[in-house]
C-alpha cells in the first residue's frame, strides 16, 4: 500500500499585517500507487503549495497527506521532487549532481557509479556524466534533475511545472520523456503545470485547482496519457475529444481569472 | 646611455604606434559605428604609446634626459647659479628686479612710520603730555637725521673712493670674464681644485645632488667670477654712508633714548621707545646714500650681468627645455635641485639603488628585501609546539642532586622538545622586509577566514547568532582599521602579534559579512532538493550551502586581500622594525626619495600579484560564477 491519501488539507497562511490568505481549503483526494495526476490552475490557486505539503516542506494548518499509510512529516527521500529550473547543484559534475542522494547515504561509490551510468542512458544524458552542469542547456538540465531524483527510488515524485522553462521542442522532447518513465518505473507522479495541453496530455487524472480559497474546482479521468505511452504526441493533441477538453478547461480558467481581475480587462 | 637610447626608442615605439594605429581605422569594418562597444576592444598599440608616454614623462620631469644628453650641464648650471646668488643682493638694491631702488622704498617707509607713530603718540590718552612731547621730539629728530645720509653735501670722499674702486672692479671683470684666458688661476688653487674634482661624486643620488665645483672650463669661468663678485658683494655691504654728520646726529639721538629708556619702569611708554630704537637702527644699517652717487655702480651691475647672460650660450637652451618645472640653485656652498628633480629620482639612480637593496647582503637597515637564512629545525618546533605539552605529561620534573648535577627523566625530555632545546639540522626559510610584509598579511588573513567563514555562514542561517554576533561585528567594522591601530599596537605590541591580529580585524569582519550574504543567498530550491535527495543537515551546510556561498566567500577574501595590505602598510608605517611600510618610512625621515619610489612600485606590484593570484584561484574555483 504506497497510495496518496490527502484528508481535508487547509493552508492558511498569515501575514505580519493580519491578513489572512485561505491558500488551501478542504483538499482530499487520493492516488494510487503508479498514478499519474496533473494539476492544473490560474496563478495564485495553491497548487506549489499543495506540493509543497506533500513533500513535507509546509505543514497544513489542518488535515494531513499521507503517504503508504504514513503521514507526511518533514521532508523525505521517499518523495523525490523535482523543480522549475533544474535547482542542480552547480559546483559538481553531471555524474556528481545524479550521484547526490546516493552519497548522502553513503553508499558504495562503485556500486553508484554503475547506477548513475544506468540513469544518465535512461534520461539521455549517455556520455555526459563528466560535464559541469553549467555548460547545459535548460532541457538537458531537466534531465539530469530527472534521474538526480529518480536514483534515490523514491514513491512519489513531485513534480512543480518541471517543463515551465523550457522552449517549445525542448519541452515536446521531455514531455515524452516524462510518459517513457512514467512507464518504465511505475511510480505515482503528481505534476504541476500551467499548460492545459501538457496537463492534458500527461495527466491519467487532472485536477482544476480554483484560487481564493485554494480548492479542486473540476476533476478529470483521461486516456490521453496511456495513449501517448504508444502513440505520437502531435497526433493525440490533434485528437477530437482531446481539442474539445482543451477549449472546455481554458474556458473554465478565463472565467476564473475573470472572477479575479474584473471581466473589464 | 641606457636613458638616452630608451628616449629614442620609445619615440620611435609611439610614432610607430600612432601610425598603426591610423592604418588599423582605414581597415575598421564599416557596420563599427560610435557607440558599439567593439571598438574599445583591442588596442595593444595605444598601450604602448600609453606607457610610453609615462616612462618619458618620468624620465623628463626627472631631468634624467638633460643627465643623460649632458651630463656635465648640471655641473654648470650650478655654477651659473652660484653668479647668481652672488649678484642677487647687489640686485635687489637697484630697480632691476625691484620696482624702485631699495634706499628710495627704505626712506619712503620709514617716513610713514614716523609720522604714523607721532600720531599715535599724540592721540594716545593713556600717556602724560611730558612723555608725549619727549617720544615725539625724538621722532622728529629722527626723520631731519635722514638728510645727512641722502645729502650729497656730507658724503665723504673715502665713501666716494670706495664706491669707484668696486665699480671699477666689475668693470674688470666685466672685461676679462669672455676672455679664453679668464680665469687664469695660480698653481696652488689649480692644485686644490684638482683634488676636490678628484673626491667628487657624479650627478643624481650619491650622497650629493649636484656636483658643486666647476668641471669644465666655462663652469670655472662662472666659478671664479662669483667668488669675485661675492668678494665685492661683502666689501660694498660693509661701507656705510656714516658721515660726520649723521653720526653726531645719531648720538644725541640714542643718549636722548637712554636718557629717557634709564628713568621707566615697564610700562607702555617703554614699548614705544623700543619700537622708535628700532626704527632708528634700522635707518642706520640700511645703504642709504645720496640719490646719484650709486648711478656707475648700477650700470655696471647691469652691464654685467648682460655680460654674464650672453656667456651662458648654450645652457641657457639646455636649462629652459631639459630643465622643466624648476631649476639649479645654488645656496651657499651647495647646489641643489628646485623643483620635480628632487622628489622625482631618475630612473637610472632608482633601477641602481633597487639593485642594491636587491642584494642580501646590502638591504636596508642590516635587513634583506627578500631573502632566505638558515633556522634549525628545533627553533621551529620550539616554537610551533606549545610548552603546555609537557606539563601535561606524566610524573614530576626533576630536581637538581647533592653532588650538583640534573638526571634528565622523560618530562624533562618532553620539555627541552618542546622547547627547541635539542640539536638539529638547520633548513631555509624566506626572510626580509617582504616577506615580513607578506606573513602578516597571510596570517591575519587565514585567521580571518578561518574564523570568519564559519560565523559567517552560521548567522546567515540562524536567528540567535545572527542577532547575536550582529552588534559585536556592526560596532567595530564601520571604524576605519587604522583608527584601531593605536589602540591594537598598544595592546598587542609593535611586532607582529599587532600587526596579525589588526589585520585579522580587518579581515574577520569582511569575511563574516560574505559568508552571510553567500549563506542567506541560497536558492530555497537548492535547500529544498538536497532535503528531498535525503542530506542530514550538516551535510546541507557542507555540500550545498557551502560550495553554494563560495563566490561570496572568494570575493570577500579578495577584498580583504586588498583591505589587509593597504592596513598592513599604514600599520608598518606607525610602529615596527622591520617590512616594506617600515622601509618606506624610514626613507621618508632621511629623504631617500629614490627608496620611497621603490617601495611604492615593490606595494604596488605586491598588491596585484596578491589580486592576480585570487583572480586565478576564483576562476579554478567557481567556473560555474555568472553561468548559473
Amino acid at each position: 500500500m504506497s497510495d496518496l491519501v490527502s484528508q481535508k488539507v487547509n493552508m492558511i497562511f498569515k501575514s505580519l499585517k493580519g491578513e489572512t490568505v485561505h491558500a488551501l481549503k478542504d483538499i482530499s483526494f487520493s492516488l494510487k500507487k503508479g498514478e499519474l495526476l496533473t494539476v492544473l490552475g490560474p496563478s495564485g490557486c495553491g497548487k506549489t503549495t499543495l506540493l509543497n505539503i506533500a513533500a513535507g516542506f509546509l505543514r497544513p494548518t489542518s488535515g494531513s497527506i499521507n503517504l503508504g499509510g504514513k503521514e507526511i512529516n518533514g521532508p523525505g527521500v521517499e518523495r523525490g521532487m523535482v523543480f522549475q529550473q533544474g535547482a542542480l547543484f552547480e559546483w559538481l559534475t553531471v555524474n556528481e549532481n545524479v550521484n547526490f542522494g546516493l552519497r548522502m547515504k553513503k553508499e558504495d561509490p562503485v556500486k553508484t557509479a554503475k547506477k548513475v551510468e544506468e540513469w544518465l542512458d535512461i534520461v539521455g544524458l549517455k556520455g555526459f556524466g563528466n560535464t559541469p552542469t553549467y555548460q547545459l542547456s535548460g532541457g538537458m538540465q531537466q534531465r539530469v534533475a530527472l534521474a538526480r531524483c529518480l536514483i534515490n527510488d523514491p514513491d512519489l515524485i513531485l513534480m512543480d511545472e518541471p517543463l515551465g522553462a523550457l522552449d517549445a521542442l525542448t519541452r515536446e522532447k521531455m514531455q515524452s520523456l516524462v510518459l517513457k518513465i512514467w512507464k518504465e518505473t511505475g511510480k505515482t507522479i503528481i505534476l504541476i503545470t500551467h499548460s492545459v495541453e501538457e496537463a492534458l496530455l500527461l495527466g491519467e487524472r487532472l485536477y482544476v485547482m480554483a484560487p481564493r480559497p485554494g480548492r479542486i474546482h473540476k476533476e478529470y479521468n483521461l486516456p490521453f496519457a496511456k495513449m501517448g505511452l504508444n502513440g505520437d504526441l502531435r497526433e493525440i493533441k490533434n485528437h477530437k475529444d482531446f481539442v474539445s477538453k482543451r477549449e472546455e478547461i481554458l474556458s473554465m480558467i478565463w472565467n476564473m481569472e475573470e472572477e479575479i481581475m474584473g471581466k473589464d480587462i | 646611455m641606457v636613458t638616452g637610447f630608451l628616449t629614442f626608442f620609445i619615440i620611435f615605439a609611439v610614432i610607430g604606434s600612432i601610425l598603426y594605429g591610423r592604418r588599423l581605422i582605414r581597415t575598421e569594418k564599416s557596420d563599427a559605428v560610435f557607440g558599439n562597444p567593439e571598438r574599445a576592444k583591442g588596442g595593444i598599440h595605444w598601450v604602448v604609446v600609453g606607457t610610453s608616454f609615462l616612462i618619458l614623462s618620468w624620465l623628463y620631469y626627472s631631468w634624467d634626459i638633460a643627465k643623460s644628453f649632458y651630463p656635465k650641464s648640471a655641473n654648470e648650471l650650478c655654477q651659473v647659479a652660484k653668479v647668481d646668488e652672488s649678484l642677487l643682493s647687489l640686485k635687489y638694491l637697484f630697480p632691476i628686479v625691484e620696482r624702485q631702488h631699495k634706499s628710495t622704498a627704505i626712506i619712503k617707509r620709514e617716513n610713514l612710520n614716523i609720522e604714523k607713530k607721532i600720531t599715535l603718540i599724540q592721540n594716545n590718552a593713556n600717556l602724560k603730555s611730558k612723555d608725549k612731547e619727549i617720544l615725539i621730539n625724538i621722532l622728529r629728530k629722527t626723520k631731519l637725521m635722514i638728510p645727512t645720509l641722502t645729502s650729497e653735501k656730507y658724503l665723504e670722499d673715502n665713501t666716494k673712493n670706495i664706491v669707484n674702486e668696486l665699480t671699477a672692479r666689475i668693470n674688470i671683470l666685466m672685461a676679462e670674464f669672455p676672455k679664453d684666458s679668464y680665469p687664469t688661476l695660480s698653481v696652488k688653487e689649480k692644485n686644490e681644485l684638482d683634488i676636490g674634482l678628484e673626491k667628487q661624486l657624479g650627478w643624481g643620488a650619491t650622497g650629493m645632488e649636484v656636483p658643486t665645483l666647476p668641471e669644465s672650463k666655462r663652469g670655472l669661468k662662472f666659478h671664479v667670477a662669483a667668488v669675485e663678485l661675492n668678494s665685492i658683494s661683502d666689501e660694498f655691504f660693509e661701507m656705510r654712508n656714516h658721515n660726520p654728520e649723521y653720526l653726531r646726529q645719531s648720538e644725541s639721538i640714542f643718549s636722548d633714548i637712554k636718557k629717557y629708556m634709564d628713568g621707566l619702569d615697564d610700562g607702555r611708554e617703554l614699548d614705544y621707545i623700543k619700537d622708535i630704537k628700532k626704527l632708528v637702527r634700522r635707518i642706520e644699517y640700511a645703504s642709504i646714500f645720496p640719490p646719484k652717487t650709486l648711478n656707475e655702480f648700477e650700470k655696471s651691475i647691469v652691464a654685467f650681468d648682460e655680460v654674464q647672460k650672453n656667456e651662458q650660450g648654450g645652457l641657457t637652451v639646455i636649462d629652459a627645455l631639459l630643465f622643466p618645472a624648476g631649476k639649479i640653485v645654488s645656496n651657499g656652498s651647495q647646489c641643489s635641485e628646485a623643483g620635480p628633480g628632487r622628489w622625482l629620482p631618475k630612473p637610472s639612480d632608482t633601477f641602481r639603488i633597487f639593485g642594491d637593496l636587491l642584494k642580501p647582503s646590502v638591504g636596508y637597515k642590516m635587513i634583506p628585501m627578500l631573502w632566505y637564512e638558515m633556522m634549525g629545525v628545533n627553533q621551529i618546533v620550539g616554537f610551533v609546539l606549545p610548552d603546555w605539552i609537557a606539563d601535561i605529561m606524566p610524573g614530576k620534573y626533576p630536581i637538581h642532586k647533592q653532588d650538583g648535577t640534573v638526571d634528565p627523566n622523560f618530562k624533562s625530555k618532553v620539555l627541552d622538545v618542546v622547547t627547541g632545546e635539542f640539536k638539529a639540522f638547520k633548513i631555509p626559510i624566506p626572510a626580509g622586509h617582504i616577506w615580513d610584509s607578506f606573513l602578516r598579511v597571510f596570517l591575519g588573513l587565514s585567521l580571518g577566514i578561518i574564523m570568519g567563514v564559519p560565523l559567517g555562514l552560521f548567522m546567515g542561517l540562524n536567528r540567535f547568532a545572527k542577532g547575536f554576533f550582529d552588534p559585536l561585528v556592526e560596532l567595530y567594522r564601520p571604524v576605519p582599521p587604522l583608527a584601531w591601530a593605536p589602540l591594537v599596537i598598544t595592546v598587542f605590541g609593535i611586532d607582529n602579534v599587532g600587526k596579525v591580529f589588526l589585520l585579522f580585524m580587518v579581515s574577520f569582519s569582511i569575511m563574516i559579512i560574505s559568508a552571510r550574504a553567500g549563506a542567506s543567498g541560497t536558492q530555497l530550491s537548492k535547500i529544498h532538493a538536497a532535503h528531498s535527495l535525503g542530506a542530514s543537515r550538516w551535510q546541507i551546510l557542507r555540500e550545498v550551502i557551502f560550495p553554494n556561498s563560495l563566490p561570496e566567500i572568494l570575493t570577500g577574501i579578495r577584498v580583504a586581500v586588498g583591505m589587509c595590505w593597504g592596513t598592513l602598510v599604514a600599520a608598518e608605517f606607525l610602529a615596527g622594525t622591520t617590512g616594506i611600510g617600515f622601509v618606506e618610512n624610514v626613507a621618508r625621515k632621511y629623504m631617500q626619495y629614490e627608496v620611497i619610489w621603490i617601495t611604492i612600485f615593490v606595494m604596488g606590484m605586491l598588491g596585484l600579484l596578491f589580486d592576480v593570484t585570487i583572480r586565478k584561484i576564483i576562476v579554478k574555483t567557481i567556473p560555474w560564477r555568472g553561468k548559473g
